[in-house]
């Protein structure tokens, strides 16, 4: 997995309350077999004004002018400035291969479905939560400074605006350190093989009929 | 020492390893599997040289792609096939439990689950796939997971986890005649918000959820997610023994005692304390609709389309002119004068036999509406399809002129045949009305099975209960 430690970059503002994993990635592209590959289809009905399928050549779709992903510098972003319950919706973590594959490396929100926070960690992209009224002035700043380029630290827990305010954000020491060195989540779990192993055969006493393979 | 919660004793039972930062390392009993959250999983364990931990803890069953008619044809999208061709591959390769598309026991996940007694009380239950909320019904620790975590529980039985906070739900009272489980939870998503559950593992309970039939509290559990719980759960009684009773792959015998006893501590101490509690009056709850985009857009039947005007969060009001744009709908219309072009009843919401009934019962001896180009009845399980046909219930949905089909997702999410064309208006008992959820530009009411079986011989929204006599 890739790690994050410190990025800069524009960040596009993306101005809805609960953005879907629907929205996100539509389910035609969910047929995909691979990781890779679903960029171009990012917010595919608000991206473009001709309906899409997984084998289309979205260079010839009509794109919409009046989405943000569509507008310079904003289609450059690499930061996603969005607003509460971010990613609801379905497990799908296509939604999260779809905005690192747009070229997204970190969304900042004033909060996030659990499973698409989950599932941003495992891919290197990092969600940012901000209080509410920090993501406002983000909202507020970006609207008056479009391609303002903003900072956001995984080492000092920090999200900077050039000459403005300076933003800290908590997140659990577990995920960060993961993040911050790009650890494979497998082969570290694998470390505890031994105990796994323990509590199965303690479970083979206390609960066999969970343990015995019907 | 103050009492645990059901959530508590669920966590703690599964805990292999707890560290100091509160994340612990969570052994998962049972891990459902379909085709669309699992082929980029099973890859990553092939390229990294790993094997299932434990292969007999896997069912694997194509839902999402299958189509619902002429199935001996086979998948005509050439990517949807390839996609339940991956899966059928990467079963065989790792001697995996596997239902193919002409089983009788095919079906959605969440449905065949509890129906083969693959998901038991007491469990903790995965999937790649948001609504395994769904199995907390049984009294079990049921949460949706991506599909970096599919692969993770493939290769060590584990997840790592931060224990969620507990909420909760408590329904008192009686719940009105016609008023049904998809009811129940579609009001309590409309009072907590999609937001409200999240961070939270959401324990369903009061008299009103007790009275239930373990399908109904499926039908809530489901819908955790669409309140931003990743698990939803209600504690255990005897209904919920007598219905693990006796299934494929329940215990027997002696060891169903043994477990039976060890399922009815799966109830939260009386003295146990919750982060949050919500509390409802099952007696105020009407038949719901939704009107929006977001399940949390949703009002009872009598009601009507609110104002975007009125709503003082200009975040909130902005959201809601978009949705009432997107859905056609203007502020102030009534509930009842909104005329859906097509009827889906089906989905792991709503497509048990319970489901089924409900919906029949409503239909019997009247015919789909004019207007209604398309009413589909799509049951949960090859199963639940034959035991509705034994009863009759098929005849019933032919002989009003709905569709009968074979079991999937189908229209819920539209990844096979069946979808919305755009601007078309449809009763969904589904879980989802997200743009563009049933087909690009689609319009969805989240609905009952018999609210949405009135809509289709009434041609509009209307109470069940009126259509009586």
């Amino acid at each position: 997995m890739q790690a994050f430690t410190v990025h800069e970059g524009i960040a596009a503002p993306l101005d809805r309350a609960n953005v879907d994993t629907d929205a996100i990635i539509p389910k035609q592209y969910l047929k995909s077999v691979k990781r890779t590959g679903f960029g171009p289809n990012a917010f595919d009905d608000w991206r473009y004004l001709d309906p899409g399928e997984p084998d289309a050549d979205n260079s010839r779709r009509r794109k919409n002018p009046d989405f943000v992903l569509n507008q310079s510098p904003f289609d450059r972003a690499t930061i996603l400035l969005a607003r509460k319950n971010f990613g609801c919706g379905s497990s799908r973590e296509h939604a999260v291969w779809a905005l690192d594959d747009f070229g997204f490396r970190a969304v900042i929100a004033p909060s996030f479905a659990d499973i698409f926070f989950n599932n941003s960690f495992k891919n290197g992209l990092l969600p940012v939560v901000l209080k509410e009224e920090e993501v406002d002035e983000l909202f507020r700043r970006v609207g008056q400074e479009p391609g303002l380029r903003i900072e956001v630290d995984l080492q000092a827990k920090e999200v900077r605006v050039p000459g403005g305010p300076v933003f800290h954000f908590d997140l659990d020491e577990y995920r960060r350190h993961r993040l911050l060195e790009g650890l494979d989540d497998i082969a570290l779990t694998l470390q505890h093989a031994q105990e796994i192993r323990a509590y199965e055969a303690r479970r083979r006493e206390e609960a066999p009929w969970l343990m015995e393979g019907r | 020492m103050t009492g645990q919660t059901l959530y508590d004793k669920l966590w703690q039972a599964h805990a292999v390893r707890e560290q100091d930062d509160g994340n612990a390392l969570l052994y998962i009993d049972r891990h459902l599997v379909h085709e669309v959250t699992s082929p980029q999983a099973f890859e990553g364990l092939r390229l990294a040289g790993r094997k299932p931990w434990r292969a007999d803890s896997v069912l694997a069953v194509p839902d999402h792609n299958v189509p619902t008619e002429n199935r001996s044809a086979g998948i005509a999208d050439p990517v949807s096939r390839v996609q339940v061709e991956t899966l059928e591959s990467n079963v065989a390769s790792y001697g995996l439990r596997f239902f193919p598309m002409q089983d009788l026991r095919q079906g959605i996940v969440h449905v065949i689950g509890p129906e083969q007694g693959a998901t038991l009380p007491g469990m903790t239950v995965v999937c790649g796939d948001s609504h395994t909320s769904t199995h907390g019904a049984l009294g079990a620790l049921a949460f949706g997971i991506g599909t970096s975590e599919v692969e993770h529980v493939l290769a060590t039985q584990c997840l790592w986890q931060g224990k969620s906070r507990s909420m909760l739900v408590r329904v008192e009272g009686d719940l009105r005649p016609g008023v049904t489980a998809k009811d129940v939870v579609l009001a309590i998503i409309g009072r907590i918000g999609t937001a409200g559950g999240n961070g939270y593992a959401i324990e369903f309970g009061g008299s009103a959820i007790r009275s239930l039939s373990i399908e109904g509290r499926m039908t809530v559990c489901n819908m955790a997610i669409e309140a931003g719980a990743r698990a939803g759960m209600v504690a255990v009684d005897e209904k919920t023994i007598e219905y693990v009773r006796g299934r494929p792959q329940s215990p027997s015998g002696e060891m169903f005692e043994r477990a039976a006893a060890a399922w009815r501590d799966l109830v939260s101490d009386p003295d146990a304390r919750f982060d949050r509690v919500v509390e409802l009056d099952a007696a105020e709850i009407e038949p719901q609709v939704s009107w929006g985009t977001s399940p949390e857009m949703v009002v009872g039947i009598t009601g009507q389309v609110p104002d975007p005007e009125k709503e003082a969060d200009p975040v909130r009001a902005d959201g809601m002119r978009s949705a009432l744009k997107y859905m056609g709908l203007t502020a102030g219309m009534a509930i009842r004068d909104i005329r859906p072009d097509k009827v889906f009843i089906g989905s792991c919401t709503n497509s048990r036999i319970e489901d089924l009934r409900a919906a029949a019962a409503v239909v019997r001896g009247r015919r789909k509406a004019e207007n209604i180009q398309l009413a589909m009845v799509v049951p949960g399980s090859g199963l639940v399809k034959q035991q509705a046909e034994a009863e009759g219930l098929d005849r019933v949905f032919l002989d009003a002129g709905f569709e009968w089909r074979e079991p999937g997702c189908s229209m819920c999410l539209a990844m096979n045949a069946d979808r919305l064309e755009p601007g078309e208006r449809c009763a969904s008992t589904s879980n989802r009305n997200f743009e563009g959820r049933q087909g690009q530009g689609g319009r969805t009411h989240l609905v009952s099975p018999a609210l949405a079986a009135a809509a289709a011989v009434a041609g509009h929204f209307i109470d069940p209960a009126e259509l009586e006599g």
